[in-house]
């Protein structure tokens, strides 16, 4: 079992309050940072190694360093609480249990990227999670942590994953429709309201106060060689202990599901997607891989926000595949063509196989024209879709080629 | 019913608005309270709240109908959503939900007639470890099953 750090104060009396917080050290680094210079800040972040933990990967610090030197208007600095990723559930367990490492990592980043406003979006349907953070920060305003300098504005999104998406959620913070933004600019040169804007995650935010506090070099040997510190990895679908579990990022898939109790159901294990739904899927040959970014990348999957659902033999893969397929149909905003089209056309082919009624030569319709529109649009969100078509169909052609008629 | 926000409620508005460096920032909150006031989002209400931002109705009906937790038509007292995702899927999400289908005599999608359950099929709720789960009104309710379900609609007024 790795270091505890971000589930440090989970099993504490009434983690979520300030009282609790600070009775185990918390915004000690807080205090720690206000003594550095921002630009030493951002460069502890960066030899720490910390990458986005929301799908990306994307190295924090280096996104921080993107905020132009020569701006004189404001920053903005947005958190991006709107977990929705299939199959993903940690950012729920640090808003409802641990909120005040989430706000003290953002009174740290705003220092460093020079922020006095800053946002965080809570997905719609996450009530008592933003009841909880509401409250601390009604806490952390009372305490004088919050308004001086800085000011956080708590704002509810209302029902869309693509507001997951860091440009289609800051859309959505200005008022409109959650459409993705054409990319570049990139947020850290216009972002919310036209202002340079860095776009981080729960969890991510929630690693600085430790970075700060204990060290970049510490943090960074936690992890792997270009990956640091832990994470919370989701752990649900057919395993005996479903449930969030911090390790280090250099844990093996196998090793997650053993920690996870095991595969449950016939305890034989046929597949595992491992960063979340929009995640290629993995055959039970291939578990012995790394959980960070490089590790998933090297076996062709992601680990995107380590959302880990494990299927065992009795699972079937056609219909898994209808489910993800109906996600995406539904939740395309429709902006652009090939995404909002195929993703319709791809749900109703699977449709068809699951019922029975499709055609072998459906299988590399489907493929085609998966493959045909990726890297063909405004976001990311259609090249996560084609993850799982392709990665489902070519790993278990068998299985449905084995519901096609003809 | 008049679609007109309170005194009170009107600056809160304003308040909301100020939070914003533009105040359209507080439209998806607005459209909450809105909604929260009004029950659903009807065309006049979002023509309401056009008017408070000095938007188009267009522009706000583009956006409530953009986000699912915004009812276009009204909804009954309480609403259910079983998640119907992967992992929820995987743990029988289905058979709750053709469950909660007979018990109710309505499709997802549907009110009851006695206006008293909307009930929903909805995309994960980020609650996998406790699969199956739904969402009934502003609870998670986790780990289900046919039974604990009928337990929870038994204590629906």
């Amino acid at each position: 079992m790795a270091e505890t750090v971000l589930m440090r104060n989970f099993a504490r009396p009434d983690s979520h309050t300030l009282a609790s917080y600070r009775s185990a050290g918390g915004y000690a680094a807080w205090e720690k940072a206000k003594a550095m210079e921002p630009a030493a800040i951002v460069e502890e972040v960066k030899k720490s190694n910390l990458r986005g933990l929301g799908g990306a990967g994307f190295p924090t610090g280096m996104k921080w360093s993107f905020i132009p030197k020569t701006h004189t208007g404001p920053v903005y600095l947005v958190v991006n609480a709107d977990e929705g990723e299939p199959g993903t559930f940690k950012d729920r367990y640090l808003l409802e249990r641990d909120p005040h490492a989430l706000i003290e990592g953002m009174l740290i980043t705003a220092r460093a990227i020079r922020s006095a406003l800053g946002f965080i979006y809570i997905r719609g349907e996450y009530v008592q999670p933003w009841r909880r953070f509401s409250a601390a920060v009604k806490e952390a305003y009372e305490a004088g942590l919050l308004g001086r300098g800085f000011e956080l504005v708590v704002h509810r999104g209302a029902g869309a994953y693509i507001c997951g998406e860091e440009t289609g959620l800051l859309s959505s913070l200005e008022g409109k429709k959650g459409w993705p933004k054409i990319k570049p600019p990139f947020p850290a040169i216009k972002g919310a309201f036209g202002q340079p804007t860095i776009v981080n995650n729960v969890e991510t935010l929630c690693c600085v106060p430790p970075i700060i506090e204990r060290g970049a070099a510490w943090f960074a040997g936690l992890g792997s060689k270009t990956q640091g510190g832990t994470r919370m990895y989701s752990v649900s679908g057919r395993v005996k202990r479903p449930a969030v579990y911090e390790e280090s990022v250099s844990i093996t898939l196998r090793q997650l599901i053993e920690r996870a109790g095991g595969v449950s159901g016939t305890g034989r294990l046929k597949a595992v997607v491992p960063g979340g739904g929009s995640a290629p899927i993995l055959t039970a040959d291939e578990i012995d891989i790394t959980m960070d970014v490089d590790g998933c990348r090297a076996a062709g999957t992601m680990i995107g926000s380590a959302g880990v659902i494990v299927m065992d033999e009795s699972v079937s893969i056609p219909e898994s595949l209808l489910v993800l397929a109906r996600f995406y149909a539904h939740e395309s905003c429709g902006q652009c063509t090939p995404c909002r089209e195929s993703t319709g056309w791809i749900e109703k082919m699977v449709h068809r196989i699951v019922e029975g009624h499709g055609r072998k030569d459906d299988l590399d319709t489907i493929l085609d024209v998966a493959k045909r529109g990726g890297g063909t649009t405004i976001c990311a969100f259609y090249d996560g879709a084609i993850g799982p078509y392709i990665s489902y169909i070519e790993k278990f052609r068998a299985e449905f080629e084995a519901l096609c008629q003809k | 019913m008049t679609i007109a926000f309170t005194p009170e409620q009107l600056a809160e508005v304003r308040r909301l608005q100020s939070l914003y460096p533009d105040k359209r920032g507080a439209l998806l909150p607005v459209l909450h309270m809105a909604q929260e006031t009004f029950g659903y989002i009807s065309l006049e209400a979002e023509a309401y709240v056009a008017g408070l931002f000095g938007l188009s109705p267009a522009h706000v009906h583009e956006v409530a109908t953009f986000y699912t937790l915004y009812f276009k038509e009204p909804k009954g007292r309480h609403v259910v959503a079983v998640c119907h995702n992967l992992s929820c899927h995987l743990a029988g999400a289905q058979d709750l939900l053709c469950h909660l289908e007979r018990r109710l005599g309505i499709q997802r999608g549907e009110t009851t007639e006695d206006g008293r359950v909307t009930l929903q099929a909805v995309e994960c709720l980020c609650a996998c470890e406790a699969a199956p789960m739904a969402q009934v009104d502003d609870r998670y309710e986790l780990n289900l099953t046919a039974d604990k379900l009928d337990r929870i609609l038994e204590g629906l007024s």
